[in-house]
């Protein structure tokens, strides 16, 4: 039995085999209609979740199974103490596979080591969110054809973006990848990923403050959102938050066949004028989100054809 | 000179750092041995000044090698068997440590779930980098 706990548990062959899966999906819903059908899901969610709760609920009801959980840990036991070790051992006698969600990190991997049943880290506090990470792999393959051979730009909070984080480990693994990343200089990247990532695995990156300067070379723009939450003082976040927005004006710089894509929500960093432009990809991005979390669901339940 | 009388059967821990001998007497749980430990301070070294010494009169079993490998792998781990060394032990950074050192992440699983051990895996042995298995939190050496 498997679990995933952090997108670096599976192999670039796994993982080229799971987004194979996850395109046969998008071309033939129907073939995995019932594929889950007796099948049960649980969404255990200590914390508020739309899109990623909803997902994977999307995600099982079309693959023909069915779905319980808990949206939030007042509406669980978690509410009476009980730990996380407990449930998962009870939530095993109920379903046939687990999307875990908890504000404490390492809580899915817990889980794991006392489940009967696959677990899958929908995101623990600002460590893994390993599903995110699944879904812009698929996105980029999908529209580019290939994970090989870009530039990607990362852009906004590039230091205490879990998903920025997580991106850039999972693409060091194929050829050809540079990055530019954009930021301001409070929310660069973390140390410990400039040097024991990129520069220890030899990836080519540089470090720009103004948007318009990267444009012209990007493949893939990926935009992030500046979150309230990871500031201690309002008057930073203030200051931040609007540092960088993405509009029709600045996306004339690009190229015609770059890819904007966003782990959503946005709040103002992409303007709103910018979603009918054909290189906006970031609902795009969700419904793949779907896609590849079928996928999954599929591959941790040792679905075969 | 202060004189302490030799082990028949034990061990002796030999060029911890001076001052460290208080913190290794309770990390290797020697307290609860029911046998006799000298524990000798700033004793003079060529090697390194200064240093303490631990003389432990029980059998080796009862040491973890482990724990004190975390602590400090440049200890010396002389082994006494009839009034002399038959062996000296090398020690190596353990792949893993349990319950040897806390998680500091308030945002760590760890700090809810009281009955979780507190597991740290060596992930980088250039560096001696150990990392909270759960949170992956870098554990800071002061």
């Amino acid at each position: 039995m498997r679990h995933l706990m952090s997108p670096l548990d599976l192999s670039v062959a796994e993982l080229d085999e799971l987004l194979d899966l996850a395109s046969d999906i998008e071309k033939n819903p129907q073939k995995y209609a019932h594929a889950c059908a007796g099948k049960k899901l649980a969404t255990c969610f200590y914390e508020p979740s739309t899109r990623t709760r909803l997902s994977f609920e999307a995600a099982m009801l079309n693959l023909g199974g069915s779905v319980l959980g808990f949206a939030s840990a007042d509406s669980s036991s978690a509410a009476k103490g009980e730990s996380v070790s407990d449930t998962i051992r009870v939530i095993s006698c109920y379903a046939d596979i687990c999307a875990m969600r908890h504000p404490k990190e390492g809580a899915p991997l817990v889980a794991a080591q006392k489940s009967g049943i696959p677990v899958i880290n929908a995101g623990d506090g600002g460590h893994q969110h390993p599903t995110q990470t699944l879904t812009d792999l698929l996105t980029i393959r999908s529209l580019k054809g290939r994970l090989d051979h870009m530039t990607i730009g990362l852009c906004g909070d590039l230091k205490f973006g879990r998903t920025v984080h997580s991106l850039i480990n999972a693409l060091i693994r194929y050829p050809g990848i540079s990055f530019v990343l954009i930021s301001p200089e409070e929310l660069r990247i973390p140390d410990y990923i400039r040097e024991d990532v990129l520069i220890k695995n030899h990836i080519p990156f540089r470090e720009v403050e103004r948007l318009e300067d990267a444009m012209p070379e990007l493949d893939i723009l990926y935009m992030t959102r500046v979150q309230r939450e990871r500031f201690f003082n309002e008057e930073d976040y203030i200051r931040l938050k609007d540092f960088y927005i993405l509009t029709r004006q600045k996306l004339n710089l690009a190229k015609e066949d770059l890819h904007v894509l966003h782990p959503l929500p946005r709040v103002n960093e992409i303007s709103v004028e910018v979603d009918d432009d054909p290189r906006a990809a970031y609902f795009k991005q969700a419904q793949y989100g779907v896609y590849v979390r079928m996928a999954l669901i599929l591959t941790l339940l040792e679905w075969r054809d | 000179m202060l004189n302490i009388s030799g082990i028949r059967e034990g061990f002796v821990l030999d060029h911890i750092q001076a001052g460290m001998s208080l913190s290794i007497y309770h990390d290797l749980k020697l307290d609860q041995l029911d046998c006799t430990v000298a524990i000798i301070k700033n004793a003079k070294s060529n090697k390194m000044g200064k240093k303490d010494i631990i003389k432990v009169e029980c059998p080796i079993d009862a040491l973890d090698l482990d724990i004190l490998g975390f602590i400090d792998h440049n200890i010396t781990v002389n082994i006494i068997k009839g009034d002399k060394i038959v062996e000296k032990k090398v020690l190596h950074l353990p792949k893993k440590v349990v319950n040897v050192i806390r998680c500091r992440n308030p945002r760590c699983i760890t700090s809810i779930e009281q009955e979780l051990d507190h597991i740290f895996l060596l992930t980088d042995e250039t560096v001696e980098t150990y990392r909270c298995k759960y949170c992956e939190e870098m554990y800071q050496r002061n």
